[in-house]
């Protein structure tokens, strides 16, 4: 059994078919990349896998669960962290603090015994701080732990959101381009630490990327999209040659008269 | 600016951030514990019931200031809540309960009725919250009249006396406990406040505030955890209506009013939205006000003969204020005091863009 | 044609219900407007609406300047909407991006401003404004309608018309819904998001001008008059916030369940019948009437 299960998802704004029935499969440890042009459909899968949409019809298994049972913030208690294509962080609360709240499903303590700081809460408060000090120390980000977000350049806002989604010790991570605005050395950083994630912490990683330099140099398999529909899967090599992704890209055949329609 | 090197995990947890700043804090304990002292000097103690009502205040402050400045949800109608404490208080005492479970019953009461009541808003967007609590804080006065077997309606209700194993607390006849009192609770408050912060549903709240969409992800239940944060928002109102009502001595359908619920609102960002000392720098403005204005006025009246006496002068100043700060300090009094303790503590390297906040747009907030 | 004596006074009942709700709706209309276009909340509406009926008695009455009624009304329009152009300019414009509880409380704050300025200037008494018609009304079948009553409807009509096709049909309507939907993508996009606002704003002054001056022309107004800007939003939320007919849908239940409620229903009812209502439809049919709800766009 795969780790999360995709089958015949179809989605619609409106008139409008953002996802059109696409199935796929996200293996246990691999790196499993999304491309295709804008508005190919790529962050609406994640959505849908977090629960902010709801599909027409399919369906979406992870871990044998079926998520379409659960609401949104349920998701995460199954071992699911994602990121932001617009990177959405806490931003008047500092680094550390942001890591904090990616722990919220780890946490066993209620309203009460935190309002009296009971000795539970603060073992377990130890507890938390242990494994974001080791997110921190791993993306390094150990000069702006105590920094507030809303000051923070670009680059480490990147990395924050990846902490904060590392620090909830998913299965699966979800990474809406995490290259995006990135520079060249950044985006090597990045490549490192995704390789890192999957093979010394054994996560699996699911990601969108346009930067097909990234792509090629971690994803073991790719699925390109356009227009809603699945074009082809495969190594990032084969994917890249398929005539019909190509096409897609170039903006010459059938498929890019209906590409425009949707900007 | 200290450096602190953090050698374990309590050195982030604990109270205070390093030893100085904890000697600072139990300073001003000490200072606020030998207040009455002064005025026991003196042989007068109006001022300090002054003080002891702005203390009430910075009460319900504290409670606004964590549904506003930590979860990021705006109420007009937190005066709402203190007339419901302040109500169940009389009744309860009025019915023979102690005090000690009368109070603190009150103001949970009262938390559990304003979240009942917010309830079916929370699912939607702050200014529906605005809304919904803009039209409770109107019909308050209405229904006090219409519960008068409980409320006493327009005719008004006294307030009994604290009673507290024996010991007897009235405002006039002893302010000095009712000033120990009132300085307890608040205190005890600030603790738990402090403490919320520091854990993980304090945490969740801040998280609501500042992105919803990202809280979701990260699992926190948006509804249950803004229906927590107004819970205890309404209970530390409900508590401060009840003292309120003892300070007071006599309630009516008119005390807990709009212009209280808004009064409340402006305070707190006046004082710094999103930190503890706000509510009760804004507290402070809020009773100073009216003193600076009464002053001003006989100042005026026997140095030039001008007699200045236009309804709504207090609220309009206080808005004029209120608008200077949102404009030149949206951090508040807290703020500006963050920035010059700065610049002492880094003289002469401190730097005029050191707080400044990356400019963002305006996401949109319609989620739903 | 002629009615029964009870039926005209349900009638008449109607129809002076009608003309508030009118005043309701039209104040209403200003904040959705702003809401519409720049997701602010003004909260200082009805005390716009209440400067603006101000300004028009200052120019018009006798005891003032005692300019031609014809002249004032224009001129009061003009000043309200540069009034409102300054105030985004002045002040909103500076707090570009901060939170919307900020712009809630900016805005009840300038109310409390507005309220004491009018009060300083023109006085607390209840004024009427001075209109040539004054007393006039229309008569038929034992109906007696006030010419002002009919105005205020017809007014409000023809408002509501023009703003309707200003935001569906024309560039500059449309170029606002986009800087309210996403004011970053519209910036980019080349929509002068900033003028807009402020246009916004200025436009929404004129209507709050004319609204006062149509209340003030059938009946007393006074300073704390500009909280009735709070009945216009319970009428906004029963309309559905952002909706220009459900504002003016809102405003017209209202208006009607007032008078309704105070002729039919015990004692004390009318005044908390507006906000009742409004409870009423948060808890039932939160996005009011003519619910337009939106998801956030990740």
């Amino acid at each position: 059994m795969s780790l999360l299960e995709i089958e015949n998802v179809t989605l619609r704004f409106g008139g409008l078919v953002a996802v059109d029935n696409v199935s796929l499969k996200v293996e246990q440890g691999e790196v499993f990349a999304l491309v295709g042009p804008n508005g190919a459909g790529k962050s609406t899968v994640f959505n849908l896998i977090s629960r902010f949409y709801d599909p027409a019809n399919g369906s979406i298994r992870f871990d044998g669960n079926d998520l379409l049972q659960h609401n949104a913030d349920q998701v995460p208690s199954f071992g699911i962290a994602r990121t932001f294509q617009n990177i959405e962080l806490f931003e008047q609360a500092t680094v550390l603090q942001n890591l904090l709240v990616g722990r919220h499903r780890h946490r066993q303590t209620g309203m009460l015994s935190n309002i009296l700081f009971a000795p539970k809460t603060y073992r377990e408060e130890l507890r938390h701080r242990e494994a974001v000090e080791e997110v921190i120390e791993f993306l390094n980000l150990q000069a702006y732990r105590d920094k507030m977000i809303g000051g923070l350049p670009y680059g480490v806002r990147k990395v924050v959101e990846l902490g904060r989604a590392l620090a909830s010790e998913p299965k699966l991570l979800l990474l809406d381009e995490p290259a995006s605005g990135l520079s060249v050395e950044e985006t090597q950083d990045m490549a490192f630490w995704i390789e890192d994630i999957q093979t010394q912490m054994g996560i699996s990683v699911m990601m969108v990327e346009h930067d097909m330099g990234l792509v090629s140099a971690v994803s073991g398999r790719v699925m390109a999209l356009s227009d809603g529909k699945e074009l082809a899967t495969g190594t990032a090599a084969e994917v890249q040659s398929d005539p019909a992704v190509i096409e897609a890209y170039l903006g010459t055949g059938e498929i890019s008269k209906t590409g425009t329609s949707r900007a | 600016m200290r450096f602190v090197f953090k050698t374990s995990y309590d050195a982030d947890i604990s109270l205070f951030k390093h030893r100085a700043q904890a000697v600072w804090y139990s300073l001003l304990l000490l200072l606020v514990l030998a207040t009455p002292l002064y005025f026991v000097a003196i042989g007068d103690a109006y001022l300090l019931g002054e003080i002891t009502g702005i203390l009430i205040l910075a009460i319900a402050g504290m409670g606004l200031m964590l549904l506003t400045g930590h979860t990021g949800l705006p109420s007009l109608g937190h005066a709402t809540f203190m007339a419901f404490g302040c109500y169940l208080n009389i009744n309860f005492l009025n019915a023979g309960v102690p005090w000690l479970i009368a109070f603190p019953l009150s103001g949970l009461i009262a938390g559990a009725l304003g979240t009942m009541i917010a309830l079916p808003v929370l699912r939607l967007h702050g200014v529906y919250l605005a809304l919904a609590t803009l039209a409770m804080s109107i019909l308050t006065s209405d229904f006090v009249v219409i519960a008068e077997p409980w409320t006493g309606g327009i005719a008004g209700a006294a307030v009994p006396d604290i009673n507290i194993f024996g010991m007897e607390i009235n405002r006039y006849s002893t302010p000095y406990k009712f000033y120990y009192l009132v300085l307890f609770v608040a205190i005890l408050l600030v603790w738990f406040y402090r403490n919320l912060l520091r854990s993980p549903t304090g945490r969740s709240f801040t998280a609501v505030r500042d992105s919803e969409i990202s809280a979701r992800a990260m699992g926190i239940n948006l509804t249950r955890t803004k229906a927590m944060s107004f819970f205890l928002s309404a209970t530390a109102a409900g508590l401060a209506g009840a003292l309120f009502g003892h300070s007071a001595g006599y309630v009516t359908n008119e005390t807990f009013d709009l212009v209280m619920s808004i009064t409340l609102l402006l305070m707190i960002v006046i004082g710094g939205l999103g930190f503890i000392h706000g509510a009760f720098f804004g507290a402070i403005v809020v009773g100073i006000i009216p003193v600076a204005i009464a002053n001003g006025r006989t100042f005026l009246a026997t140095t030039f003969d001008v007699n200045i006496n236009v309804p709504g002068l207090e609220s309009a100043l206080f808005a004029f204020i209120l608008i200077c700060f949102i404009l030149f300090e949206p951090m508040g009094l807290y703020g500006r005091w963050l920035k010059i303790r700065t610049y002492f503590e880094l003289f002469p390297f401190y730097r005029k863009d050191m707080f400044k906040r990356q400019k963002s747009y305006l996401k949109t907030d319609r989620v739903q | 044609m002629v009615f029964g004596r009870s039926t005209v006074d349900f009638l008449q009942l109607i129809i002076s219900g009608l003309a508030n709700g009118c005043v309701y709706g039209l104040i209403a209309l200003g904040f959705v407007l702003i809401y519409k276009a720049t997701e602010a909340v003004n909260f200082a509406q009805g005390d716009f609406m209440m400067l603006g009926a101000f300004v028009c008695i200052g120019f018009t009455n006798h005891e003032y300047m005692g300019l031609n009624f014809w002249l004032a009304v224009p001129l009061s329009i003009i000043v309200m909407g540069g009034l409102g152009y300054l105030f985004n300019w002045g002040i909103l414009r500076h707090m570009f991006g901060q939170s919307q509880t900020s712009i809630v409380i900016l805005t009840i704050a300038m109310g409390f401003i507005i309220r004491f300025f009018a009060g300083a200037t023109w006085s607390h008494e209840p004024t009427s404004l001075e209109t040539p018609f004054a007393g006039q009304d229309i008569r038929s079948g034992g109906l007696v309608l006030g010419i002002d009553e009919v105005l205020v409807v017809v007014v409000t009509a023809i408002l509501t018309l023009i703003f309707f096709l200003f935001f569906s049909r024309t560039r500059i309507g449309l170029a606002m819904q986009a800087a309210s939907q996403n004011q970053l993508a519209a910036y980019y996009m080349g929509i002068p998001v900033k003028r807009i606002h402020s246009l916004v704003w200025g436009l929404s002054g004129m209507v709050a001008a004319v609204a006062g001056i149509l209340f003030a022309s059938k009946g007393a107004i006074d300073p704390s008059t500009g909280l009735l800007g709070i009945k216009a939003f319970a009428a906004a939320a029963i309309g559905g916030f952002g909706s220009l007919p459900g504002a003016l849908l809102g405003g017209l239940i209202i208006g009607l369940v007032e008078p309704l409620a105070s002729r039919y229903g015990p004692p004390g009812v009318s005044q908390i019948a507006p906000y009742a209502i409004l409870l009423l439809i948060l808890i039932f049919r939160p996005g009011g009437i003519f619910s337009q709800t939106q998801r956030k766009k990740v």
